[in-house]
């Protein structure tokens, strides 16, 4: 009798075993442990990843990861937020301590080479190191700088664009090493350098903080790339479709004029079959990406705004931070986010 | 016989001006250390206090100039209990009042009973219970929210706690007649210290689940207590063998005379003399160790100190990073000056024929 039993019983696996495991190995497991593990920098992030007083996280990557714990779960609150490093994030995401990465990591090829096994689905942010000087320098270009004292992060990317930037274009500079980021201003803001150089999102805030903000002035230059964006483990196809379509939702809906305010008025009255797929209000596109609902777009949107709306609520000119949507615009009002249609 | 009586005040204080200013050179230092003070104390005295801001929001802080104070009220519970979900706050604060009260009471001699031990192996679990939930009622916290001070005192005393015993056995030993026994622990003794805590944190929180085997996994902060531990008894253990190095030979052969079996010998005749000597090496370990718990970040748990860090990126508390290390300095000063005071103390219970 009970060889039978499992005979049977291993009879039914091979039938209907391979069936269960439809989603990719890393979907499978967040979906059968019900909640999302996204690693946030720690200890924290101005405006984008940050412990409230009361021990929750805000931030604009934080609802990144929120986003995307509604397409999987339809539930915002399906997340646990586990604070990693500049140094433990890769190896964390590697040995499956967190399940995505939200943590302002750049895209570069090592990453996403076969040897680190990274995935990097979309781009969230755009960032590039920048330098800002005082406004009294009457300086419009970077590569007015020849001789000028620089203020810069020892062993970061960030010194070694500055030393690339200025041998490519024949310019000497005295670097000011300071490893601490407050203190590093402390010595621009007294005068100890005429240049202080950061990515443009973190030197922005760095400015905030200046004795006189207005008389500082960030040049248009980027003279690095940085692509920013969620990472998970490479080889899940599934996974990375919906970490990729939350992000071109968020996008899409923006350009699409749709809005936290306005998302249940449309989805009930438009007629564009475009935002009738998008808002799922027909067809089965949430579906197709292995989303726990057919309107997940709608339902992000609902809780959480497009990406305008989440930008301004913890980066924009109405934070603290004040950082203008500049290569962070949509790409029909001249920056670079674009996403493929929904279709 | 009765002690003589201290001198007055104005007595003391007489003598203390006459030894600053008994001499050219000794005439100079003061004057300079007068100077050093009027130049220092006032603006200090102006920042902390006088232009401080103790209530209000950051634009408050900016416009007074001074110290931010309101900035630490605002993320004074986040700097005690962390990522703790905030609804479930009580739980946290109990278990710190019992650790505390614990902690105290096990200072005082007087309950050094065993009444004080069962009262310790009740509440050691009890405490994780309250902590991490899932019996009772009590909604499930995994460990990697707990947080703040909470967690800089669960690691220290749970790991000393832990780390002491098997700091003694170790130092016994690497001490003993048996081979084995004595490569085994010289091994652990040099491995663990010859590598960082801080890498041996990355090796339990990251390393350890890429060698268990599929489906085992074992709690991030269970690991990293077990590392830390592990460092903390290494150590200590060199601590105390240099106490039992330091035992005449004449104590080791009186006991063994008198027919003692090697753990009636160490019990109670070499180690009480050997802890009480080295207290305050012991005291010294306990103090660095104390301030390494802050290295937790590397594997995300976020400390004392590290939800402070963590505060300085609160968009709208930007900018103001001394009033939170002085806060910071405060409490670790506080902490390990009162630990350095009850070794002192403990030195006296202790050798009265040697004072």
């Amino acid at each position: 009798m009970k060889l039978t039993a499992f005979a049977a019983a291993a009879a039914a696996f091979m039938v209907f075993g391979p069936v269960e495991a439809l989603a990719g190995r890393d979907l499978d497991q967040i979906r059968s442990r019900g909640t999302l593990r996204c690693g946030v920098q720690g200890p924290s992030n101005p405006g984008f990843g940050v412990p409230d007083s009361q021990g929750r996280w805000q931030g604009f990557n934080v609802e990144i990861c929120r986003a995307v714990a509604i397409t999987i779960f339809n539930d915002a609150n399906r997340v646990e937020f586990v604070p990693v490093t500049s140094q433990s994030r890769f190896p964390a995401l590697a040995a499956g301590e967190v399940d995505i990465l939200s943590n302002n990591s750049t895209w570069t090829l090592t990453r996403d080479s076969n040897v680190n096994r990274f995935n990097f689905p979309a781009i969230v942010f755009y960032d590039g190191q920048s330098v800002m000087v005082p406004r009294r320098l009457n300086v419009t270009s970077a590569r007015q700088l020849n001789g000028a004292t620089v203020c810069v992060q020892p062993g970061t990317t960030t010194e070694l664009n500055l030393n690339d930037f200025f041998r490519q274009h024949n310019l000497r500079f005295t670097p000011v090493v300071i490893s601490d980021l407050d203190e590093l201003r402390r010595a621009y803001d007294s005068g100890r350098c005429d240049v202080f150089t950061n990515d443009f999102a973190a030197l922005a805030a760095q400015r905030t903080l200046l004795t006189r903000p207005a008389d500082h002035v960030i040049l248009p230059e980027r003279i690095s790339k940085e692509p920013l964006g969620p990472v998970i483990r490479q080889g899940d196809e599934e996974l990375t479709n919906i970490v990729a379509w939350t992000v071109f939702a968020l996008i899409e809906a923006e350009e699409l004029g749709i809005n936290m305010a306005n998302v249940e008025q449309i989805a009930g009255s438009s007629t564009n079959p475009l935002v009738r797929r998008f808002l799922g209000v027909e067809g089965n596109m949430g579906e197709s990406i292995s989303a726990a609902r057919a309107d997940y777009a709608r339902q992000i949107i609902r809780q959480f705004g497009n990406y305008g709306e989440i930008y301004n609520r913890h980066l924009g000119p109405q934070t603290p931070l004040g950082l203008d949507r500049g290569q962070n615009n949509i790409w029909t009002q001249g920056g670079l986010l674009y996403a493929p249609p929904a279709r | 016989m009765a002690a003589p009586a201290l001198p007055s005040f104005t007595e003391r204080s007489a003598a203390f001006a006459r030894a600053c200013f008994n001499g050219p050179v000794n005439i100079a230092i003061s004057l300079a250390c007068i100077a050093l003070l009027v130049w220092l104390v006032p603006p200090l005295f102006n920042w902390a206090v006088v232009n401080a801001t103790w209530n209000g929001t950051a634009a408050t802080c900016r416009e007074n100039g001074g110290a931010c104070w309101a900035f630490i009220r605002e993320k004074f519970w986040f700097s005690v209990f962390g990522l703790y979900p905030y609804e479930e706050r009580w739980r946290p604060g109990t278990m710190l009042v019992i650790l505390v009260t614990l902690v105290i009471c096990s200072t005082f001699r007087v309950f050094w009973n065993k009444w004080l031990l069962i009262a310790w192996v009740v509440a050691a679990p009890t405490m994780l219970i309250l902590m991490g939930g899932g019996y009772f009622g009590l909604t499930p916290v995994p460990t990697r929210l707990w947080g703040g001070i909470t967690i800089t005192g669960i690691i220290a005393v749970y790991g000393l706690a832990l780390g002491y015993p098997l700091a003694i056995l170790l130092a016994l030993g690497r001490r003993s007649n048996l081979t084995l026994v004595r490569w085994f622990s010289t091994v652990v003794i040099e491995c663990v210290r010859g590598v960082p805590l801080i890498s041996l944190l990355f090796m339990a929180a990251i390393m350890l689940p890429l060698f268990l085997p599929e489906g085992i996994t074992l709690d991030r902060l269970a690991r990293v207590l077990v590392a830390y531990t592990i460092f903390t008894a290494a150590y200590m253990a060199e601590v105390v063998r240099g106490g039992l190095q330091a035992m005449p030979r004449g104590q080791y052969e009186a006991a063994d005379a008198v027919g003692l079996s090697y753990w009636q010998k160490m019990r109670l005749v070499i180690l009480p003399q050997a802890l009480s000597i080295t207290i305050p090496s012991q005291v010294n370990t306990f103090i660095g160790l104390f301030k390494d718990t802050t290295l937790v970040i590397v594997i995300g748990v976020f400390d004392f100190f590290t939800t402070l860090r963590s505060a300085l990126g609160d968009p709208n508390w930007l900018g103001f990073p001394t009033e939170a290390y002085v806060f910071a300095a405060g409490v670790y000063f506080v902490l390990c000056f009162a630990m350095s005071k009850y070794s002192q103390k403990l030195e006296r219970d202790f050798q009265p024929a040697q004072r």
